[in-house]
């Protein structure tokens, strides 16, 4: 009886598992199948192709937005992380109360809803009287992904022995020979994973994106939005195909990158 | 005396209107093992801090070899510090830990290769070269923080409780090693503990610190054997505190009865403290002794046994002893003359804190 009754539960743990899969990964799976759909069709199997793919390689629009997709999610993520990182370091030599303060302003805009964060910058930038375009687009960026880099370092940064900094100078080594030489590669996992979070953030952001960047110029999320409006070409599901794929294994990389190098 | 090593000239040191140091004055000659003795929060690493330049003091000189380096920052001392928590680089190998001071000196590799060679002989893990430091044990791990400073051949090395976080048996053993260490070496160690047995053990002067003030300052011997205030008495060892009443030189009256003491210029009928340690305390016929009392308490502490002996008027007074005395039975207490540390009584709290040695 027992064994049975462990049976159906373990059977039932399973079911419930596979259906939570279907759910959050049957509509993703069904795009990728049809961006192979020789037939345009979203109901009929017309046989294999990669010709969608090729379309959207041949695209200049599409290309020029996913050229300027990497280059935001790259320089934004980068500055974020300069300035995370430094921001980090003021922040964990401050005092308990000015820290806690500096803390949960970091995480107002994680917690804020993107629509208010992208219309509240759009309208900052038009009375500072700055044009929209990419330049606005990366400072946007910017300023959202900074606190995922201070979230990530912070705990590294906490974790790390204050002594060892201090005995890289007793030993003669500048401040900041000290921070790269000893400090630095304790908090590197820190850094890259929060490096990671950012590029990913900013690599799927739609919504600020969308109000920050003005005429003329496209992201790849904010260029299927405004494909889509005018009708569904498979093309874009290959494009999403690829986003996906190419999210899923930065995902990836973020949870791991930190747990090998601890292993090591 | 020569021109002390190390001068601290009027430090003074508050954190957040906390006075850790006040006007603290001390001389560290070349060559000797000096320690900073105190209770957590006396201010001994905050001075060591001060003197590693990882604090600056708000006010007052630190003098090294004639030189004022109060500005200085710590990479421009001619100082090492070994740290409580070894501090070591994790992400380097022994050998790159130990090379780190070297390398921002430019030394050449050769030279490098030598100096970590001898100096993992020196604190006896030769071979230990391309280890990690996480597969090293705590001792082992204190010992390559040692190698890793002296390389550098400081003047001063300076320690903040290294042993703190060792177990007995090795805080034994790295206690002789430092020790041979110093003699080997020849350099001047300042050496910051709250453990007593330490002081005693290692050091060529010991400096106690209580409130951010020198209590008294001396060899081990000195220490011991002549606390100057009650304070002294009380952290190192056990004692006897008790009140007394300096008749004239050479005799006080405790509780009524005099003993003979080897103390002068007190005056005469002055108020006074009176220290006797508690293995100098010799239990003796009732008729032979100076006092009188009764055994009340007795432990086996394995060298000896502790005891009570509780005196008419209340007192308790603490013996060791290698002879047992049962409780309940009356006994006579006597002490040696030379076994009797006689103190002034502090005026008020401050003067308690004050007193330095002459």
């Amino acid at each position: 009886m027992n064994r049975l009754g462990r049976f159906l539960k373990r059977t039932w743990q399973d079911f419930y598992l596979v259906l939570i899969m279907v759910f959050l990964y049957a509509p993703i799976v069904t795009m990728m199948v049809l961006s192979f759909n020789t037939s345009k069709s979203r109901t009929q199997w017309g046989g294999f192709t990669l010709r969608w793919y090729a379309d959207m390689f041949a695209s200049r629009n599409i290309m020029a937005a996913l050229h300027n997709t990497l280059l935001i999610a790259l320089l934004s993520s980068l500055i974020a992380t300069v300035i995370g990182v430094a921001a980090c370091i003021a922040i964990n030599s401050m005092k308990p109360v000015p820290k806690a303060v500096v803390m949960g302003i970091t995480n107002i805009p994680m917690l804020n809803a993107d629509i208010v964060t992208g219309i509240s910058l759009m309208l900052a930038f038009i009375a500072f009287g700055i044009s929209l375009g990419f330049k606005t687009i990366l400072i946007a960026h910017i300023t959202f992904n900074i606190p995922y880099v201070i979230l990530s370092v912070m705990p590294k940064l906490k974790q790390t022995n204050r002594s060892t900094y201090e005995a890289a100078m007793d030993l003669g080594a500048g401040p900041v020979y000290a921070f790269f030489k000893v400090v630095f590669p304790d908090i590197l996992p820190g850094v890259l994973s929060g490096f990671l979070l950012a590029f990913t953030m900013s690599l799927d952001d739609f919504i600020i994106t969308h109000f920050t960047k003005g005429a003329g110029i496209n992201t790849l999320s904010t260029l299927i939005y405004s494909e889509v409006r005018r009708g569904i070409r498979p093309s874009m599901y290959a494009l999403s195909t690829v986003i996906f794929l190419v999210v899923l294994t930065l995902l990836i990389l973020t949870n791991f990158a930190p747990r090998t190098k601890a292993e090591k | 005396m020569n021109q002390p090593l190390i001068d601290l000239r009027n430090i003074t040191k508050s954190f957040d209107k906390t006075v850790v140091l006040d006007d603290l004055n001390l001389s560290v000659a070349e060559n000797t093992f000096v320690t900073l003795l105190g209770p957590s929060g006396c201010g001994k690493t905050t001075t060591l801090r001060i003197i590693g330049g990882f604090e600056t003091a708000d006010q007052g000189q630190v003098i090294f070899d004639g030189e004022d380096i109060s500005k200085l920052p710590p990479n421009k001392r001619q100082l090492n510090t070994v740290f409580q928590k070894y501090a070591l680089f994790t992400h380097m190998n022994i050998a790159e830990n130990i090379a780190f001071g070297l390398k921002i000196k430019g030394k050449s590799r050769t030279y490098i290769q030598d100096k970590i060679r001898y100096a993992l002989k020196l604190v006896n893990l030769d071979g230990y070269e391309n280890r990690s430091v996480s597969s090293l044990s705590g001792g082992q791990q204190q010992r390559i923080a040692i190698a890793r400073a002296i390389v550098n051949e400081p003047r001063v090395l300076l320690l903040d409780e290294p042993l703190g976080a060792l177990d007995l048996k090795l805080r034994q053993d790295m206690q002789y090693e430092l020790i041979r260490l110093k003699n080997e070496l020849g350099i001047t160690f300042i050496y910051v503990t709250h453990d007593q047995e330490e002081a005693l053990t290692m050091s060529d002067t010991i400096v106690v610190m209580n409130q951010g003030y020198i209590q008294q300052m001396g060899t081990p011997e000195q220490i011991y054997n002549e606390p100057e205030n009650a304070f002294v008495a009380d952290f190192i060892g056990e004692s006897n505190i008790v009140p007394g009443i300096m008749i004239r030189d050479e005799l006080v009256e405790i509780f009524g009865a005099r003993f003979a003491c080897v103390d002068k210029g007190f005056g005469t009928n002055r108020p006074v403290d009176v220290v006797i340690r508690p293995e100098d305390i010799d239990l003796v016929e009732p008729s032979a002794g100076t006092l009188t009392g009764v055994c009340t308490h007795l432990i086996f502490k394995g060298v000896h046994y502790e005891m009570e002996v509780t005196t008419p008027d209340g007192f308790e007074w603490l013996v060791h002893s290698t002879d047992l005395c049962p409780v309940g039975k009356e006994v006579g207490i006597h002490v040696d003359p030379f076994d009797i540390q006689i103190m002034n009584k502090p005026a008020s709290e401050d003067e308690e804190a004050v007193g330095v040695n002459e």
